[in-house]
């Protein structure tokens, strides 16, 4: 110690201070800091094995090491989340180029879907898939889900969710479908034109408190058919189309002459 | 007078025209009036079984509508609106089926006994001319200007004056509330400048938490309103004029003009929400374009150069908000939007 003790106004003393106190706090953080995922934590054959789904389904646009390219992006860094999202939901493999893709049926098992997620999350840290809590809709505040909805998300989405037009073919999706771990993960990983919506903006509360906003929209309208929620142009289509032709026929009918 | 003429001048008259001889048609220089169709009975006025058939319709039409009364009564009490949507939905849809069936029938009854059980006798009610017989309009006439002698209008200048003067200014009893009341305020001005100012911090809509540049990460859009919105008198105006979208753009996609260097933050910039066309708030922002677009008329502004128009009907760039950071690292504004913001009206006020 009384060698140390004599070294202590050494010029690199602070200098190996602060590298021993790097150590110190990446160790501490490496134990405590909390781990988003739930799932099992995947195991190096996952990697390897989605490494090989990799390789025979995504590098022909991706790129052999994830690296992207001209219209493919690059996936190193965005996570397990993001590849949970795209694939579960279908809209990779890209079936064709376009305004954007399409969801479609899943094209992998569950299984693989997750070993394909190990493989881009072991390429570069990135968000990882939500925890059933976190996206537990009887945890949320339907009401506060309802004002961040409103001002982060309607705009596109529409006032409950049913989704919309933006430019150039583009459109974003109707949600009723969306399971909310897919809904969690579009928040976290903004897929495609939609912005991204990390942790600092909306707090993984906030989140869940959108996930039971759109939840309870499940259970429909009170006041009968909705006419598919999506704004002013289906409900005057009827109103035009069908409530003033029938008004129409009618004064028809009652002016014209009995046989 | 011509309808008496005999057909054989209608047809000289029309060898003149050289446009009928060109379609060959043969018009008349004047239509007879065909007068009325035969009358052609209904089925029930001659055909017994048939207005009875008629009758029953009626009836069943009435009966319709009973019984879409007795169902809404019954509505009501055995299945009232619960806690539940569904409860509701099928209380509502239920109520709404006995009341178009108890109107519907009724009406449509109605119209039916009339058009086939009810007398079918056509009257021909002939239009008089409406113009008065010439003693009337000449016996008015004479009334009107008796009178106006009578009231010495003519001489009397100053009444005459006095009279219109009272009647014109009368109306604004109640023109002047109304228009008062209709505009509200207006104080025109007002709109020229926002809650932004030096040092106001930017916050999250709508917690009002104020916001660090490294949380607006790549891709992320912000929804901004000023902090201390809430204590602002008439705050829910404020926040119409004052809501802010605010994006992180890579350094090599953002253009920025040489006098806008310092308006934005690292690459964050911060623009108005309200559409430079009509003032809707315009928010869908395409992350991979940088594209802004507008859910009114679709005018779409390109946020990494400006927020300049790209496409629609919007005529001039979102005004953008100068910010900076202030001691603690939070956003700030750095002053009030560069220009009004809003409709393009104020490119008129230059």
């Amino acid at each position: 110690m009384k060698a140390i003790a004599a070294r202590r106004h050494h010029r690199l003393a602070p200098v190996v201070l602060l590298l021993l106190a790097l150590l110190v706090t990446g160790a501490l953080y490496a134990v405590l800091a909390p781990s988003a995922q739930s799932a099992p934590a995947p195991t190096e054959d996952d990697v390897v094995a989605g490494e090989a789904l990799f390789q025979a389904n995504c590098a022909t646009c991706h790129g052999p090491n994830a690296e992207g390219r001209e219209g493919a992006p690059s996936l190193i860094g965005v996570g397990a989340a993001a590849v949970d999202f795209q694939v579960s939901t279908g809209r990779m493999p890209m079936q064709m180029n376009g305004p954007q893709a399409a969801a479609k049926p899943p094209q992998f098992e569950e299984e693989e879907i997750a070993q394909l997620a190990a493989y881009v999350a072991s390429l570069g840290p990135g968000p990882a898939i939500p925890s059933d809590e976190q996206v537990d809709p009887a945890l949320g505040d339907a009401a506060n889900g309802m004002a961040l909805f409103r001002t982060n998300c309607a705009m596109c989405h529409g006032a409950i969710g049913k989704g919309g037009a933006l430019s150039e073919g583009k459109y974003a999706p109707d949600l009723s479908g969306s399971t909310p771990t897919e809904i969690y993960e579009a928040m976290l990983t903004g897929p495609q034109s939609m912005p991204v919506f990390n942790d600092a903006n909306l707090t993984p509360e906030e989140k869940r408190d959108i996930i039971a906003y759109l939840d309870v929209q499940q259970a429909g309208s009170p006041g009968g058919t909705d006419l598919g929620s999506v704004g002013p142009v289906a409900e005057g289509l009827w109103v035009w189309v069908v409530g003033i032709g029938l008004l129409i026929s009618l004064s028809v009918w009652i002016g014209a002459k009995s046989s | 007078m011509s309808a008496d003429k005999p057909t054989t001048d209608l047809t000289t008259s029309s060898t003149s025209t050289s446009s009928v001889e060109h379609h060959g048609d043969h018009v008349p220089e004047r239509f007879e009036n065909p007068g009325l169709p035969p009358h052609v009975h209904r089925m029930g006025d001659t055909d017994p079984a048939a207005a009875k058939r008629s009758e029953r319709q009626v009836v069943a039409l009435f009966t319709l509508s009973i019984i879409g009364t007795i169902g809404f009564v019954v509505a009501y009490f055995a299945v009232p609106p619960g806690e539940t949507v569904a409860s509701m939905r099928l209380s509502n849809l239920l109520l709404g089926i006995g009341l178009f069936l108890a109107m519907f029938g009724i009406g449509v009854a109605a119209v039916h006994w009339a058009k086939t059980l009810m007398s079918d006798h056509e009257r021909v009610e002939a239009r008089h001319p409406q113009k008065s017989d010439p003693e009337t309009r000449a016996g008015a006439i004479a009334a009107l200007s008796e009178g106006a002698a009578d009231s010495g209008i003519q001489r009397r200048s100053l009444l005459k004056g006095a009279v219109v003067s009272a009647v014109a200014l009368a109306p604004l009893t109640i023109a002047v509330p109304l228009v008062g009341e209709v505009g509200g305020d207006w104080n025109v001005s007002k709109f020229r400048h926002t809650l932004w100012e030096r040092g106001r911090r930017l916050t999250r809509d709508p917690s009002g938490t104020p916001i660090k540049p490294a949380e607006v990460t790549r891709g992320s859009v912000y929804h901004v309103i000023p902090d201390g919105l809430r204590e602002a008198d008439h705050w829910i105006e404020e926040k119409a004029k004052a809501v802010v979208l605010m994006v992180r753009i890579d350094p090599d996609q953002l253009t920025e003009a040489d006098d806008r260097k310092d308006w934005s933050y690292e690459g964050i910039v911060a623009y108005s929400k309200i559409c430079t066309h009509v003032g809707c708030p315009v928010a869908l922002y395409e992350q991979q374009t940088h594209h802004l677009l507008c859910p009114c008329h679709q005018s779409t502004f390109d946020m990494a150069d400006g927020a300049k128009v790209v496409f629609g009907p919007a005529s001039r760039p979102l005004p953008q908000l100068p910010i900076t950071v202030d001691d603690e690292g939070y956003l700030i504004a750095q002053d009030d939007f560069n220009e009004p913001i809003g409709p393009s009206y104020w490119e008129r006020l230059k």
